[in-house]
């Protein structure tokens, strides 16, 4: 089975570039230059370079004991809240930036939901001299408010879109605004594994770190390169598509994606967009979107800004269709329940994102003898106010 | 003959077409927004299907989309309202809107259905040139329904002839780099960028769209394409109190008074 990205630009019937005709020279001129660029010596160089000495990887491969003897199992976490900036979106931005460098761009645009990719973003345009632009739903900026200060302390201009349900979907539909209306000098940064081709796999290739870590960290600590399972949480799907990218033709390693049911699959406040969604056109790919029988896209829920997306990366579509991999959903109260109990388990606060992958433990089986990785994609101290506001502290 | 065909075989200059948005700004105002658009003899009329997320929109049509939707405009009431559509209306229509509701509609049955109520062509923005030669040409043509592009000031010249090759009832050029109704006015650089493209031996007629807002805006555009499509500022007259009979006809009139 193929799971990568075609000529074309899709993953079996996913994926493509639905793109106006306004966003095809920039679209082209990347899809044609990007493999050259990332596969380029120089790219590499630095790109490894400062993945190391910047963004402090590799990320620890952590056995978490205390939490492997409640689930009597062995669970181990890929630590990359301990990234700099907080989360994976650090390695994304980094590749994206050279990529733009190299293209000869001097504006960066991008979207932001937990504003987690928006502070990345900020972050390497301040290494790099560039202007910078974020775009983030006024709801998140509201509910996100430490990572919209730090942004603009690192000089970048956050815009608070106001259209729609004002979160990551309406952020995006901004940032691409603002690509057609500035197609010659600006570059868009796009945070997830979303997108018109070549986007997806892009963003994919840059994660991929997370997965090629994993191989030798297993090895070197249980002798072994592949684990039983992975688990991650899924939004736009790029912390996962990092997690499993060198285990997607390892067929015995089985991969389980965990979207936000916010409130429940069967309320209408929930982002579980491959459990309750269907085929369609959103953001200029094709994937699973929560739409009406109309085709407008409904606007999901979650209580984590960084999965409150109503599509999912072409990928992750092309994985669940396939059966590669699993996809299982959390809801608000169980995702809370999961940071609790990681936090006095393990003393890691995790991001409420990536306590969705920690949710499922309790209702997936497991073995004595397996090996679980979860991908912990990012810390949680942009949560804090909504941590304490529920348990009291 | 296709009524897009007829109109550009008859009429070489000074086309205006104008776009409004189905439902807005009432749900049923669309039959008689198209009814008086035509008493005020405009040649073309490009019908806007609302979309929740226009990534090709500025805020004035992101706004009208807004309202239509919360109005409960969809595709299927659309196609209700335009059933007898023909019986009073002879000048071409266009259905303009974003692909996915489309795809939820079946691109088959939406075809059928344009051709049914008398629909001559369709624009959407974010339907590509490849995938429409792949997955949708046979079925739009079909039902005798023209695809119409889009070009900016930064298409190739190469892509300008594929486009211009797949083209067969017009070639909607956007004026500048922008979404619509971004900008008002005419720079130096658009003009540079419409000599350039009526001097480049297109086949296909051409009609200039994006911030044409005004009668000197037309007046220009029209200098150097067959004509000029009007879409943002009418949805803002539209949006304005007075009856609708007034509304069109004054806009109407503030844009071209030789129509």
């Amino acid at each position: 089975m193929d799971y990568q990205v075609n000529k074309k630009g899709y993953y079996g019937e996913f994926g493509g570039a639905y793109i106006p005709e306004m966003m095809v020279p920039n679209i082209e001129e990347l899809e044609n230059r990007y493999m050259e660029i990332i596969q380029s010596y120089d790219f590499k160089q630095e790109f490894v370079s400062l993945l190391k000495n910047y963004a402090g990887r590799p990320s620890p491969l952590y056995f978490a004991k205390r939490l492997s003897e409640k689930y009597q199992s062995n669970i181990f976490l890929k630590r990359e809240d301990l990234n700099h900036t907080g989360s994976h979106k650090i390695n994304n931005t980094i590749g994206q930036i050279l990529v733009a460098k190299k293209l000869g761009k001097t504006r960066i645009i991008a979207e932001t939901g937990a504003g987690q990719h928006g502070l990345a973003t900020a972050t390497v345009c301040a290494l790099m001299g560039l202007k910078c632009i974020v775009y983030m739903g006024a709801v998140d900026v509201e509910r996100q408010a430490p990572n919209v200060k730090k942004m603009r302390m690192l000089g970048a201009e956050v815009i608070s879109a106001v259209s729609g349900n004002q979160t990551l979907k309406d952020a995006t539909n901004e940032a691409m605004r603002d690509w057609i209306n500035n197609p010659i000098d600006t570059f868009y940064i796009i945070g997830s594994v979303v997108g018109p081709h070549p986007y997806p796999d892009m963003v994919a290739r840059f994660q991929s770190v997370i997965s090629e870590e994993m191989r030798w960290q297993l090895d070197e600590q249980v002798g072994r390169e592949n684990p039983d399972r992975i688990i991650a949480c899924v939004g736009g799907g790029s912390n996962a598509a990092g997690a499993f990218y060198h285990y997607l033709d390892q067929e015995g390693v089985e991969l389980i994606g965990v979207e936000a049911a916010g409130k429940g699959i069967d309320t209408s406040e929930t982002a579980a967009t491959i459990t309750l969604g269907t085929p369609g056109v959103l953001h200029s790919s094709r994937s699973f979107l929560m739409q009406t029988d109309d085709g407008q896209i409904i606007e999901p829920y979650s209580i984590s800004a960084g999965l409150d997306y109503p599509g999912i990366g072409p990928l992750h579509a092309h994985l669940f269709k396939t059966g590669r991999a699993k996809y299982l959903w959390a809801t608000d109260a169980e995702v809370l329940d999961a940071a609790l109990e990681l936090t006095q388990l393990e003393g890691i606060i995790p991001a409420l994102e990536s306590a969705h992958a920690l949710a499922v433990l309790p209702k997936i089986k497991l073995s004595p003898e397996e090996i679980t990785v979860i991908n912990i994609s990012g810390r949680g101290d942009k949560d804090m106010e909504t941590y304490l506001k529920h348990f009291g502290y | 003959m296709n009524r897009i065909n007829k109109l550009f075989q008859n009429k070489h200059e000074r086309i205006l077409s104008v776009y409004f948005t189905a439902g807005y700004p009432k749900l049923d105002d669309t039959v008689p927004v198209i009814q008086e658009l035509v008493k005020n003899g405009v040649d073309l009329i490009e019908i806007g299907m609302p979309f929740s997320d226009p990534v090709a929109d500025g805020p004035v049509i992101q706004g009208s989309s807004l309202v239509a939707l919360q109005n409960g405009m969809s595709v299927h009431k659309l196609f209700d309202q335009l059933k007898d559509i023909r019986q009073s209306v002879d000048i071409p229509l266009i259905l303009m809107g974003y692909i996915n509701p489309v795809i939820q509609f079946g691109v088959d049955a939406f075809c059928q259905k344009c051709r049914e109520v008398g629909i001559d062509g369709l624009i959407i923005p974010d339907l590509p040139l490849a995938v429409y030669e792949e997955e949708y040409k046979a079925i739009f043509e079909v039902n005798n329904l023209h695809n119409i592009f889009l070009i900016t000031p930064q298409t190739s010249d190469d892509r300008l002839r594929r486009i211009d090759e797949a083209s067969s009832g017009f070639i909607y050029m956007v004026s500048s780099n922008s979404t619509t109704g971004a900008k008002e006015g005419v720079t130096d650089f658009q003009n540079v960028y419409f000599e350039r493209i009526s001097k480049f031996g297109l086949k296909n007629p051409r009609l200039i769209g994006f911030g044409i807002s005004s009668a000197e805006t037309f007046r220009n555009a029209c200098n150097y394409a067959h004509g000029a499509i009007i879409g943002s500022a009418f949805v803002k007259a539209l949006g304005t109190d007075l009856p609708l009979n007034e509304k069109v006809s004054q806009f109407v009139k503030t844009i071209a008074t030789e129509v």
